[in-house]
C-alpha cells in the first residue's frame, strides 16, 4: 500500500534523475556542437528531449507514483495537441507551396556577417 | 506505481483500471491527492496548451517561410575572445535551470522530512537559479535586439518570423521563470517562518511549488529542442 498524501522518496533517487538529466542536456547540446545533420540531427534531438521530459514528469514531478486517474486526465489531453501539430504541417505546406507560385522560387539567404 | 491505497478515512481505493473507474465515479472527490495539488496539475495542464500552441504555430511559421530560416546555432554563439563557441550561452541556461530542478526536488524531500530551514536554503537556491537564468535571457535579448537588428517584424538574417516567434515564446518561458521566482519567495518565507507547521502541519504546498518549478524546466526542454537546436 502506498501512502496516500506526501510524497517521500529516497534522496539516492533524485541524485540518479539529475545526474541523468545533465548528461542528456550535454548530449543533446553535442548534437549542435558536433553538427550532426539531417535525419540523424531530428532524431536525436526528439529522443533526448523526451527522455528528459519523461524523467521530469515521471520523477521530479512525483507522476509515476499517482493514481492512474490523475494520469490519465493529464497525460492523455496533450494528445490532442499530435492532431493539432499535423493539421499544421498541411496548412504549412500549402502556404509555402502558394508562396512559391506566386513569389517564385527560394530567396537567397542573405549574407550573415 | 498505481496500486491499491487507502485513504484518511480508511477506505480502501483499488489501483489500475478499476481504480480510473473507482475515483471518477467516487462520491465525493475523484483525485486521492490534495486538492492544491490537483489544482496546480489542471494549471499546468493549461499552460501545456499555451506552450503546445506557441510551439506549433512557430513550426507553422518556419516550415511555410519563403526566406532562410536564421541557424540558430550561429545567431545564439558566443565568443569569449577566440572562435566564437555555438549555442554556449544557451547551454549554460540549459544547465542552470537543470541544476534549479535539482535543488527544487530537495526543497520538496526536506519539506515533507520536516526540515524547515534546509527546505528553505533550497528553495532559496532555486530562486537565485531563476534570477540567473532571466538574467542570461536579458542579456541574450539585449545582444539580438542592439547588435543584431533583431526586430518583431524583420531581422537581417532571413525570414522576417524570426524575430515574433522568438521573442513570443521565449518572452513567455522568461516571464514564467520570474513568476515562480516569487511563487517561491513567498512560499520559502511561509516555510521558514513555520507557518506550515501552525496551520495544517504538512508540506504538501511545497510539493505544488515544485510542481510549477518542473514544469517551467520542462518546457524549457521543449523550447531548447525545437526552437534552438532543430
Amino acid at each position: 500500500m502506498a501512502q496516500e498524501s506526501g510524497q517521500q522518496h529516497p534522496i539516492s533517487i533524485y541524485f540518479w534523475i539529475w545526474g541523468l538529466l545533465f548528461v542528456l542536456s550535454f548530449f543533446s547540446y553535442m548534437v549542435d556542437y558536433l553538427d550532426f545533420q539531417g535525419a540523424l540531427r531530428r532524431s536525436l534531438i526528439l529522443l533526448f528531449m523526451f527522455l528528459k521530459a519523461g524523467f521530469i514528469v515521471g520523477i521530479f514531478m512525483h507522476m509515476a507514483w499517482e493514481r492512474l486517474a490523475l494520469k490519465v486526465a493529464i497525460l492523455v489531453p496533450p494528445v490532442a495537441l499530435m492532431v493539432l501539430i499535423l493539421l499544421m504541417t498541411y496548412e504549412a505546406d500549402y502556404t509555402f507551396l502558394t508562396r512559391i507560385d506566386f513569389f517564385g522560387e527560394v530567396a537567397p539567404a542573405p549574407i550573415h556577417q | 506505481m498505481s496500486e491499491a491505497v487507502m485513504t484518511d478515512t480508511g477506505d480502501v481505493l483499488p489501483g489500475g483500471a478499476k481504480g480510473i473507474v473507482a475515483d471518477f465515479a467516487a462520491d465525493k472527490q475523484a483525485f486521492a491527492v490534495p486538492w492544491g495539488k490537483a489544482m496546480m496539475w489542471f494549471f499546468l495542464l493549461s499552460d501545456t496548451f499555451i506552450f503546445g500552441c506557441f510551439l506549433t504555430s512557430y513550426m507553422t511559421v518556419r516550415m511555410s517561410a519563403r526566406d532562410a530560416w536564421p541557424v540558430p546555432s550561429e545567431v545564439f554563439a558566443l565568443s569569449f575572445g577566440g572562435e566564437p563557441i555555438p549555442l554556449i550561452l544557451i547551454a549554460i541556461m540549459t544547465f542552470i535551470l537543470i541544476s534549479s530542478s535539482g535543488t527544487m526536488a530537495m526543497a520538496v524531500n526536506m519539506g515533507y522530512r520536516g526540515e524547515r530551514n534546509k527546505a528553505f536554503w533550497l528553495m532559496m537556491a532555486t530562486a537565485a537559479f531563476g534570477v540567473m537564468f532571466v538574467s542570461m535571457q536579458a542579456f541574450e535579448w539585449t545582444k539580438l535586439i542592439v547588435d543584431d537588428g533583431v526586430r518583431l517584424w524583420s531581422n537581417p538574417m532571413g525570414a522576417a518570423q524570426f524575430g515574433a516567434t522568438f521573442f513570443m515564446i521565449t518572452g513567455f518561458h522568461g516571464l514564467h521563470v520570474s513568476a515562480g521566482v516569487i511563487f517561491l519567495i513567498v512560499i520559502g518565507r511561509r516555510v521558514k517562518s513555520g507557518f506550515y507547521d501552525r496551520t495544517r502541519g504538512n508540506y504538501e504546498m511545497v510539493e505544488i511549488t515544485g510542481l510549477y518549478w518542473h514544469f517551467v524546466d520542462l518546457v524549457w526542454v521543449f523550447i531548447f529542442a525545437f526552437f534552438y537546436l532543430w
